[in-house]
């Protein structure tokens, strides 16, 4: 049908969702509620609060009005029945993981992972008796058959940290939905704006707001999002959803509401006892950055577009690792899965070995030397050297890294300087690597 | 909890609650497409509140087994015979909304003795449903669970705080529609599209009744409610301002004051 009702469009949603003009002072900008509670009415409106009969607040570890606003907009963005906002991208993994795992259940995920998230399944949550089998992202049939009896969860970035291999999400999904889990994806390098991961077949995704949602390099902060999509009771793998849980008075949380379980059992259970909650300050701070997300992006993937031509011809430049290249092994899955762009950050192995790397890096002036993406400000980093500095020679080669592997976060400036400044240090590597 | 009513599987959440015969019972009956936990925060006051809770799943929706029924006079039907099913034998409240709202006035007026008090939330009569609604659910399309989800909310509702921190309320009606078989939204559509009896039910009410409008509604707005209003003797009714057709998530504190309001006082003598 044609005609009918619409929704409000991307850019709309990104300046509006989750928030009305505050009743009580007309103020337009999204309040700072900062307090750590919330006085109740009466004796019987807290033991209602404290019960899940009425909504509202009651500690800021659990909920906080002016969270609450990012969580529904970043929910209205992904297309998501909610959110939750966390301290850091890592505590939302974490959160999504202590959800839905116990000890003696296993993941399958993706090879292709941030450092950070590698060393947590692979070293830390080893400990408290989860395993994870990782598979090269682009291998089907190694998540096939990888899934065990006791496979809780399967895992990937929508591009891989740092070789950008492209998720097949709905071949990966579909897989995972054969096996009775949900997939999980961390969707922080492409954002809602480049891709909806939800509408490809993914059932719960993450993102490292700290990147380009807050998008300014100012604020750690991570959210957490469930499509609703899941059936928990018909998998009947995940007793921590649907029976009774009697950290919370007997609660079946998936009897309660089918979409909502996970969601009530990560807010209520998760944010509770691990309480790696987010700040109003930086959840206000992450707002500002969500507000422009759609003219910044275009910005951000159009500048890469830019420098990545420029790469690509340079003489210093062994190979670039950027998935709309006609040469990247994701190439036909980039231009099905992510018509708007590929993202700002991206993988280049330098000529020259280890010394022209360091001179590389070392004479950029524009570019900062750090360990971040998603800035507003053009960002570089040596991998091997530092967020992947704790993995094994067999692993870096698996996530296609070597040691002349520098990995790039394209910013806003003029994208001229930008290249200036790569002539000039790729000029300075040469000279170094002779 | 899991009922057999007509051979088959229906549920009907209790607030993880017995059901106690010798307690006032509240029967929540929810709208086209949707299920017991459209009523999830009201219906669980109530089940700590000394009460007996049966929100239930019509069947084809959430954990009922199908096919839908096809009319408002069958599903109040289907309701006697699942407080039969619990062994509720005295008079329940029941608390509808919209699909739901309809089949509490053809129960209360089929069966007044078995009817303490109706609540009717986001109702009209006739609850007409536009042609290509209707068609786009036959076929169950997308554009027929946008129309639900759109239609569903007042108008400000993308843009306004949720009272639920965190959830998305677009999403989550979404995510339900999208759980369904095809045909259920149909079903429920069709039948309030169909239901011819209003009136001629509403005079024969005899319990108290609560009406409870959402002043955005875009769905069933209040003036569509007015002459079912004015048909239910002794009925009154509430408008929640800011409220679109899904009070319950959207004016959740409105929604269940007034029905803890109606629900504890006094019945009248007679």
């Amino acid at each position: 049908m044609k005609s009918g009702p619409k929704y409000p469009g991307f850019d709309t949603l990104a300046l509006h969702a989750g928030h009305s003009p505050d009743a009580a002072t007309g103020s337009r900008a999204v309040p700072i509620y900062q307090t750590t509670s919330y006085v109740f009415r009466d004796s019987a409106h807290a033991a209602s609060l404290f019960n899940m009969e009425r909504a509202g607040h009651v500690y800021s570890r659990i909920s906080n009005p002016t969270v609450a606003v990012l969580e529904e907009r970043i929910a209205a963005l992904e297309g998501g029945v909610g959110a939750i906002a966390t301290a850091s991208g890592q505590a939302a993994l974490h959160l999504a993981v202590a959800t839905l795992l116990d000890a003696g259940s296993h993941i399958v995920a993706s090879g292709s992972l941030y450092g950070g998230s590698h060393n947590l399944l692979a070293y830390t949550l080893k400990r408290f008796g989860i395993e994870t089998t990782f598979v090269r992202p682009g291998d089907l049939a190694a998540w096939k058959h990888s899934a065990r009896p006791d496979t809780r969860l399967f895992f990937g970035e929508t591009l891989g940290n740092p070789g950008l291999d492209v998720l097949d999400i709905p071949a990966v999904a579909a897989l995972a939905h054969e096996a009775g889990v949900p997939l999980l994806v961390d969707s922080t390098f492409t954002t809602p704006y480049l891709m909806k991961p939800f509408e490809l077949g993914a059932d719960l995704l993450y993102h490292s707001a700290t990147k380009f949602l807050g998008g300014h390099g100012t604020t750690i902060g991570g959210v957490l999002v469930d499509s609703g999509r899941f059936d928990w009771g018909a998998s009947g793998k995940f007793p921590q959803l649907s029976e009774p849980y009697a950290g919370f008075h007997g609660m079946d949380f998936e009897e309660e509401s089918g979409t909502r379980a996970f969601l009530l059992r990560a807010r209520r259970e998760g944010l509770r006892d691990f309480g790696a909650c987010m700040a109003p300050m930086t959840a206000f701070q992450i707002l500002q950055g969500v507000e422009t997300l759609h003219l910044r992006m275009p910005r951000h993937v159009e500048n890469t577009r830019r420098v990545v031509q420029f790469l690509a011809a340079h003489a210093m430049v062994q190979t670039v690792l950027y998935p709309e290249l006609p040469g990247h092994p994701d190439h036909e899955l980039c231009r099905r899965l992510l018509p708007r762009g590929a993202g700002a950050v991206f993988s280049f192995h330098l000529k020259g070995g280890r010394e022209a790397g360091r001179t590389f890096i070392e004479t950029l002036r524009v570019f900062s030397h750090l360990a971040n993406v998603g800035d507003a400000k053009s960002l570089v980093i040596h991998p091997a050297t530092t967020t992947h500095y704790r993995m094994s020679d067999e692993d870096l080669r698996k996530a296609g890294i070597t040691a002349g592997t520098v990995r790039l976060s394209i910013g806003l400036e003029d994208p001229q300087d930008l290249i200036d400044d790569l002539e000039r240090a790729l000029g300075a590597a040469r000279r170094a690597g002779k | 909890m899991d009922f057999r009513v007509d051979a088959k599987k229906a549920f009907a959440y209790t607030a993880s609650h017995p059901v106690d015969p010798e307690k006032p019972t509240v029967v929540f009956l929810h709208g086209a497409g949707l299920d017991h936990s459209w009523f999830g925060l009201q219906s669980r006051y109530f089940g700590y509140h000394g009460r007996n809770v049966l929100a239930v799943d019509f069947p084809g929706h959430g954990r009922s087994e199908g096919p839908p029924l096809a009319t408002i006079e069958t599903l109040a039907e289907w309701v006697l015979r699942l407080l039969d099913a619990a062994a509720i034998r005295g008079a329940a409240s029941l608390v509808g909304h919209s699909m739901g709202s309809l089949t509490a006035l053809e129960c209360a007026a089929r069966h007044p003795e078995r009817v303490e008090r109706i609540a009717l939330i986001g109702t009209a009569y006739p609850m007409k449903v536009s042609e290509g609604f209707l068609e786009a659910a036959r076929r169950n399309e997308q554009s027929a669970f946008d129309m639900e989800t759109i239609w569903g909310h007042a108008p400000r509702t993308p843009f306004g705080g949720n009272p639920n921190p965190g959830m998305w309320m677009y999403g989550d009606t979404l995510a339900r529609l999208a759980r369904l078989a095809p045909g259920v939204l149909y079903a429920g559509l069709k039948a309030c599209n169909d239901y011819a009896a209003g009136i001629e039910s509403a005079r024969k009410v005899r319990s108290p009744a609560l009406f409870l409008l959402g002043a955005r509604d875009q769905m069933t707005p209040p003036k569509a409610a007015a002459a079912l209003v004015q048909a239910v003797p002794g009925a009154r009714s509430v408008t929640l301002p800011a409220s679109g057709h899904s009070l319950m998530a959207e004016a959740p504190d409105g929604v269940l004051d007034a029905l803890a309001e109606f629900l504890t006082e006094p019945l009248p003598a007679n």
